[in-house]
Formats: structure tokens, sequence, C-alpha cells
């Protein structure tokens, strides 16, 4: 076993899926090659259709490569894991619980109830998302940028080890996109999670990730693999960075010009 | 339910308000009108002021041991179909096996017109509640189990996603994910099973029985008391609304996030 699949937090070898089985059917997804570090933030990037989030449902284990394994912490990953939390596009918020009981649904889903001290937990883990003061509030009574941090704040509750997040902030406006980019790194400096972020925004994946992985069209296969070595913590001055600028072009020539896939 | 933007002026707007009365109003006094002036006999088409006369020469104690004898059938009806359109729905999504079977013989029973049943079923049953109850949850019973499995069938794919990441048994994904999603379609079913419920139930009065809105109609048809039949069709129509309405009040109390959302 090499050194970095022994620090490999979440392993991805030679990972692909076909929705049918048939022979000649396409890939939706073709050998990837990943390993996630330990706390490490990776994004995602690619055109969509390229099967980013195909890739996301193989590590929740949603979904079974049909070709390629992915482990967790050297377990292969056969089924969803308790220790695997995840944000989804749109919120996914269940709009006949009010805030605090979806933060509470998988607690009340899993187990069929929760205690004093799980309401104690989500209280305060929407204090930290400054939702404190909409907890009673449903979900429709909230912005789209609240209803995706109440998404978030009910993956946190179980206390994942691996944050999934599935283009979360994709219908969210610009500006709202912004503000939740640098809420989210200020909870994953708090409790550290290794975070796998699908987004189709390259500003965004610089701006927030440790990696990037840049994906090509169906099928989606890895066409760089970029280490983004900008300072932390990232702020809204980051993005005038001149090695911002270097990053986003980077990617930019990728998806643009593709060049034939690794 | 139209697209059109509301009116601006004043008078507009009291207009938009008042125009479905006012609709009502101007019927009625036009049917009036017509029946005063071209001397229309009242067994052939009553005034409506001789509908009201009518209405209150019947005692309202009669009126009530009718209202009673229909409304009762039509709940009793509408709560059995309930009972059972329910769990065969919530059964039918969750074994396909089951969904295999039973969608054909249910095709078949929507398809087969329920008055034309309504007579062998007296006869099957007896003239009795049973009969009647059985009429009313055939012709009710279908709505309800179309929206419940539409409803359930289009819960959103990641709400589904959420509960198999968090390898819930799979009772709870229908219990609290599914069924709660399908509420808005329930209700949907529900206010149309409902109406449908008073008119199972008229349908069993016409075939066999000594009391009710429907045997009222019917009896005082026969006796050409045309005036006194049309107070019971209003009065029917009126008990409609109301049970139409109560699903809607219903909703609104318990379950006010399914409603559609005002702008």
């Amino acid at each position: 076993m090499t050194t970095q699949q022994q620090t490999a937090f979440v392993c991805m070898e030679g990972v692909g899926h076909k929705y049918d089985l048939s022979p000649d059917a396409p890939m939706a997804v073709q050998d990837i090659n990943l390993n996630i570090h330990r706390h490490e933030f990776v994004a995602v990037v690619g055109p969509s259709g390229c099967g980013k989030s195909t890739l996301l449902r193989m590590v929740a284990g949603l979904l079974i490569p049909s070709h390629g394994s992915v482990s967790i912490f050297n377990n292969p990953v056969v089924e969803p894991r308790d220790d695997v939390g995840i944000v989804f596009q749109k919120a996914n918020l269940l709009p006949w619980l009010n805030v605090k009981k979806n933060v509470l649904f998988p607690l009340k889903h899993k187990y069929g109830r929760y205690s004093k001290d799980d309401e104690k937990r989500a209280d305060e883990l929407l204090k930290m998302a400054g939702l404190s003061q909409f907890s009673e509030k449903m979900p429709d009574e909230l912005s789209g940028g609240m209803q995706q941090r109440v998404g978030i704040v009910r993956a946190l509750l179980l206390n994942p080890d691996i944050l999934l997040m599935d283009e979360p902030f994709s219908a969210l406006d610009a500006l709202t996109r912004e503000q939740i980019g640098f809420d989210l790194l200020k909870i994953w400096h708090e409790k550290p999670k290794t975070v796998l972020f699908i987004t189709h925004s390259i500003n965004e994946a610089v701006l927030l990730a440790d990696r990037i992985l840049v994906m090509s069209k169906r099928p989606g296969s890895v066409l760089d693999l970029i280490k983004v070595d900008l300072p932390r913590p990232r702020t809204s001055k980051t993005i005038n960075d001149p090695k911002f600028v270097a990053l986003t072009d980077t990617i930019r020539g990728h998806i643009y010009e593709p060049s034939v896939p690794a | 339910m139209s697209q059109a933007s509301l009116p601006k002026s004043a008078l507009g707007r009291l207009l938009y308000r008042f125009a479905p009365a006012l609709f009502f109003i101007v019927l009625i006094a036009l049917w009036e009108l017509v029946c005063q002036v071209g001397n229309v006999p009242n067994y052939i088409l009553p005034a409506p002021s001789a509908i009201v006369s009518a209405f209150f020469d019947v005692e309202i104690s009669r009126w009530l041991t009718h209202l009673w004898a229909t409304l009762r059938v039509a709940l009793m009806g509408f709560a059995l179909s309930i009972l059972i359109a329910i769990p065969l729905s919530i059964g039918m999504i969750r074994s396909e096996l089951l969904n295999r079977t039973l969608y054909p013989a249910l095709i078949v029973i929507q398809s087969t017109p329920v008055v034309a049943v309504a007579p062998l079923i007296i006869v099957l049953l007896g003239t009795d509640d049973p009969s009647r109850v059985l009429i009313t949850c055939l012709i009710t019973f279908f709505p309800l189990v179309v929206s419940t499995t539409t409803g359930m069938l289009e819960t959103p794919p990641e709400m589904i996603e959420l509960s198999q990441s968090l390898r819930a048994p799979r009772y709870r994904e229908t219990w609290q994910i599914r069924i709660p999603y399908a509420i808005p379609h329930i209700f949907s079913g529900l206010r149309v099973s409902i109406t449908l419920a008073i008119i199972g139930a008229v349908v069993a009065e016409f075939v066999a029985a000594e009391k009710g809105l429907g045997y009222f109609i019917q009896f005082s048809t026969s006796f050409f008391k045309i005036p006194q039949a049309f107070a019971g069709l209003i009065f029917l129509a009126a008990i409609s609304l109301l049970l139409f309405k109560s699903v809607q009040w219903i909703q609104m109390y318990f379950f006010p996030w399914s409603l559609p959302k005002k702008k």
C-alpha cells in the first residue's frame, strides 16, 4: 500500500458507471481515480450532465459503481454510511416540517425518535448557521439561501466525518451564493470535515476547495486534478488574487477546449 | 385559476369581488321574470319564489329527517372509502405485484356505471344501510386511490435518497416522506370524493329508500309537487357545497403547509 493510499480517507479506484448494463451502452462516468485526504475540501467541476452527481451518489453509497470501487477508510462502500452527510441541490427540505424538525429529521427517520440532548444540538447548529430565530418557521417562509443553510445544518446533525454536497448553491443568486460559500468555509474551519463539493461554477470551486477535479463531458472522466494553493481563510478579496485568476483560467481552458481525457 | 391580472380601479375590484354572487342574483331574477311574464305553470318550471315558499311549507323536522338520512349514508360511505383507498394505495405503491394484480380490477369497477349496479347491490345486500354505504363507497373510492398513489409516486427522488442515505426502515419512508408528500393530492381526491358521496347516497335512495333527500325529490316529483322537488334539490346542492368546503377547512386547519402558495 502506498503512503498516499494510507492517508487517503476517501479512495476512488478506477470508478466508472453505466446505468444500462448492456455491453454497448455508454458510460456515465469512467475511470475516476481520486484520493481525498482527511479534512480536505475537494471540489468537482465539469459541464452539466458529465456525471458529477453520479460520482457523488457512488461515494454516498446510494449507487454502486459498475466499474472500480469506492472505499472510505479502507472499507468498500456498499451501502450508505452513518459517517457521511449529504447536502442536496435545492435544499430538499420537507415542506410539512418546521426548520427545527427538518434538522432533527435524520434522527426521527433513522431511529424513530430524538432526545432532549439532540434538540439542544440542533439548536446549537442552527445558532451557528445564524438561524436561531427561524427554528419554528416553515421552509417556505425562508429565502432560498436560508433553506440551504438548513439543509447544511441537517447534514451536520449526525456529525458526519464526510460531507457530500451536490451543487448545493446552484439555485441561489450570485450574492447569496458567495456569502453562503464563505459561511460554509467558516463551519468547515470550526468543525473540520472531509468535503466533496460538486459544482458547475469554476469560481466557486476555486474559492472554496483545496483541490479541484475537472471532469470532461459525458462520459465524465478526469481532465485534470488541480491543487488550489490560495491562502486561507479565503475572503471576498481572494477573487482578486492573481493566482485565483490564473487557476480559473486554467480550468476554463480545460472545459471550453477539452483536451483528450487523461 | 386564470392568469389574467386583477382589475385596478375601485369599481373593477368591487365587481370582481361580487361577480359570482351577482351572477346568481341575475340568474334567479331572470328565472323569476320568465316564470311570471310567461305564466309558466309551477309543475313545468316553478318560479324561485314558489320554490322558497315550498321549502317553508315542509316542516323543519321533516327536512332534518331527510337530510340526516342522506348525510349519514354519504359520510359512512365516504369514511369507508377512505379506510379502503388509503391502505390500498400504500399497498399498491409498496408492492408491484399487488399493483399489477389489483389495477385492472380497479379500472373495471370504475368503468362500471354505479347507477346500473345499484339495483343489483340492493338485491344482494338488501334495502338497508349496507347496500347504500357500499354504493356510496364504490362511487367515491377510485378518485382517492388515484390521487393517493399519484402523490406518493411523485415524491421527489431526492427525498427518497435522503431516506436511503439514512438507511431508514421502509415503513418510515412511507409514513414520514411519501404520505405527507401526498397530502395535497389526497385532499384534491377527498374534495372530488365528498361530492361524489352525496351522489352515491342519492343514487342509493333512488333505488330503494323511504327517507333521504334523494327519496324526497323522487317522491315529490311523482306527485307533481315540482316546487318541493326543486327545494329538495337546492337543499341537496347546498349540503354538497358545505361538505366540499368542510374538506377545504380541514385541510386549511390541519395541513396549512399543503395549500398552494399565495404570491
